[in-house]
């Protein structure tokens, strides 16, 4: 077990920039999520630091040694593939025996005739098959030792690439979109079942996906990435509370965030669709502001901040609903709004309100910018809020 | 819901279930007619013929025939000819299936790695394919002159005494066998290629981090038991294959020196079209067809079981 460290990465695929200098560190024992659209590089940062692919520059470290001279295997990392990538013609118990046998015995005992001559073999083909019993057990998966993978479904084929990792004892697991695969409910158990692993192995673990709800649910720390830049890094509710930019807010938080633009006053004051709302702001680049909100944080009813819209339709997710609308002042801005079932479906145009320490401000750029409270009422929110 | 359902699909268009099963066993029959006749026209009908005709002592244009019973088998049984042409073709099978299958597969692992002179050299190994082996047959000819041929002015070069390929009895099977390999290579790199393809690009990373990044580990434990179905079905064509040798003997050797390179299939040619003895000629393509049967059931069975796929 070690921690990992990643220094100016770069990464490009012929006239393509992947990644831009990327720095990360990532602490022992530490579930970090690599989040983002694909194509943003999460992958390749990946499989750079399983070393199946070279970065162009910077390097890797693994337990504050370089690594980037050293072959997949010597860096002594696991990784979980996406597709699982079993062998598919070995048993259950020879896919998750190869790491092993690999290492432990010598070329000459792996081939395929000579290894009946080779005294020694028996003996290490013990021990190795004590060992995979035993992580077979903790993944409850020693009762299928002797079907292929072909025979599995995709919930035991993910639990045997996963024992495959395991039995190394490797210093970090990678896993590339390792659910990505499996039907919705098991989604939802495997991300318990992951979290609970990581909680009992107490390993590093870098995980990538582009699902912002097991990136919120799973990880210690996640990396918001897009095209090739890490974004934001921070804890879930860092992230989710004080997005970083506006790619930020948009990517993680389902349903997604409403985003309203914005003005900036004479005084400081940000100016929402004619509305001046309680909060200023200082030393902006331009004068035009991106105010998000989040669905949550919208309710039904008036007050200092609050936007005018029209019903357009409601989805009902049992316990709450989502209701979507447009803006009356530029219909094409659309605006949901999260409410609890039970509470009355507005009819044709009505007034959302929030909070102002609810605002998410942002500039021209889509950068976040602080904000101050005018309101006394939200003093405590502000206060809050400049703690970093 | 119930009355779009209704609406839809109004009860009096749908036939009654009896009549619904009659129409689904014709158009059934309707459509496996044409293969099934052709098969019939093409295949059963001829096997039939022949199995008929290996039972008189017919010849090519006589006008009646009788029946003979088991005699043309008998008479192969003891023909020396037919002896010679199976051990020959025999021993023709066994160089060019393995040779054809092993160093097709080396080539296209080779190849399959190049990745701008890929295209070319898979055009240089697939034309030999793509030529007729008749014209090819006299270029080889040509080349392996006992003194102008190419081969032997190489091997001269090289220190090594003349060798006269095609009229040595040792050496003319071995060397058809070469040039048979030599056809055969391009058309099963070609499904090797396919095959190599078709491997997950995951599995090669994933046995890179489980430790085998040594070749011989990555060719044995992925590409290997991954090309399976690819090579059992290689390993069946090319005995196939193999077992048709005909064109170059007919056109180099003649079965020459001495019947050193007399094989089954031109042996029935002899006999069919030289000697117009039908009904022997019958027999022997029955023993032919016997032969191949036989081999490719038992490489299906025994490669079936150990094939994954």
């Amino acid at each position: 077990m070690a921690g990992l460290t990643l220094r100016g990465i770069r990464k490009t695929f012929g006239d393509t920039a992947v990644l831009n200098d990327i720095d990360l560190d990532i602490a022992d024992g530490e579930f970090l999520t690599l989040v983002g659209p694909s194509g943003c590089g999460k992958s390749t940062l990946l499989r750079i630091i399983a070393g199946l692919e070279s970065q162009d520059r910077g390097s890797v470290s693994i337990g504050g040694t370089s690594v980037d001279h050293l072959r997949p295997h010597e860096r002594r990392i696991a990784m979980v593939f996406q597709n699982y990538a079993l062998y598919p013609h070995m048993s259950v118990f020879d896919n998750m025996a190869l790491p092993l046998t690999m290492t432990r015995l010598n070329l000459f005992e792996r081939l395929p005739l000579m290894r009946h001559l080779s005294p020694r073999r028996r003996r290490v083909m013990d021990e190795i098959a004590r060992e995979v019993r035993a992580v077979a057990e903790q993944l409850r998966i020693e009762t299928f030792f002797h079907r292929r993978p072909g025979q599995l479904s995709g919930g035991q084929r993910q639990r045997v690439a996963l024992g495959r990792a395991m039995v190394r004892h490797p210093q970090a697991f990678l896993m590339d979109e390792p659910l990505s695969n499996l039907d919705a409910k098991l989604r939802v158990h495997m991300r318990g079942e992951l979290t609970e692993l990581h909680a009992r192995l107490g390993v590093t673990m870098i995980y990538v996906t582009h699902d912002q709800i097991e990136a919120m649910t799973m990880s210690d720390r996640l990396a918001v990435m897009d095209h090739g830049d890490i974004l934001q890094l921070g804890t879930p509710a860092d992230v989710y509370d004080r997005p970083a930019t506006t790619a930020v807010a948009q990517f993680i938080g389902s349903p997604a965030i409403n985003l309203f633009p914005a003005r900036v006053g004479p005084g400081g004051q940000v100016e929402l669709l004619g509305r001046t709302l309680p909060i200023d702001v200082r030393n902006v680049p331009a004068p035009e502001l991106t105010v998000g909100v989040r669905p949550e944080a919208m309710r039904i009813g008036g007050g200092p901040c609050a936007v005018t819209c029209r019903f357009r339709r409601r989805e009902n997710l049992g316990s709450e609903s989502i209701l979507h609308f447009d803006l009356v002042a530029s219909p094409e801005v659309a605006v949901l709004c999260r409410i609890d079932n039970g509470m009355p479906i507005p009819e044709g145009e009505v007034t959302l309100a929030f909070e102002p320490r609810d605002c998410h401000v942002f500039d021209n750029n889509g950068r976040r910018i602080e904000v101050e409270s005018r309101n006394a009422a939200s003093r405590d929110v502000r206060r809050a809020s400049e703690v970093r | 819901m119930t009355t779009a359902t209704a609406q839809i699909t109004p009860l009096d268009a749908a036939p009654p279930a009896s009549r619904q099963r009659w129409i689904e066993r014709f158009a059934g029959l309707g459509f496996a007619a044409p293969a099934f006749i052709l098969l019939v026209l093409t295949n059963l009908a001829p096997l039939a013929a022949l199995a008929f005709l290996s039972f008189t002592n017919y010849e090519l244009g006589a006008l009646d025939f009788s029946f003979v019973g088991l005699k043309n088998f008998s008479a192969a049984l003891q023909d020396s000819v037919v002896r010679r042409s199976v051990t020959n073709t025999l021993l023709y099978v066994a160089i060019v299936v393995p040779g054809g299958v092993l160093i097709s597969l080396l080539v296209a692992i080779l190849i399959h790695q190049r990745k701008r002179t890929r295209s070319l050299y898979e055009v240089i190994y697939f034309l030999p394919v793509t030529s007729t082996l008749i014209a090819m047959a006299t270029m080889w000819q040509f080349l392996l002159h006992p003194t102008l041929g190419l081969i032997n002015q190489a091997l001269k070069g090289l220190g090594f005494a003349e060798t006269a390929f095609l009229s040595d009895p040792r050496l003319v099977i071995p060397t058809l066998a070469a040039i048979g390999i030599w056809q055969l290579v391009g058309f099963n790199m070609v499904l090797f290629l396919a095959g190599l393809s078709a491997i997950p690009r995951d599995l090669y990373e994933a046995v890179d981090i489980d430790g085998a990044s040594h070749p011989i580990d990555r060719f044995l434990k992925v590409t290997w038991p991954m090309l399976g179905p690819t090579t059992m079905f290689v390993t069946v064509t090319t005995f196939i294959t193999a077992f048709k040798i005909f064109d170059t003997v007919a056109v180099m050797t003649r079965g020459g020196p001495g019947g050193a390179s007399e094989v089954l299939l031109y042996a029935i040619y002899l006999e069919g079209f030289q000697y117009f003895h039908m009904s022997y000629a019958a027999t022997l393509t029955l023993v032919f067809l016997a032969f191949t049967l036989v081999f490719s059931v038992l490489q299906t069975f025994i490669l079936d079981r150990r094939v994954h796929y």
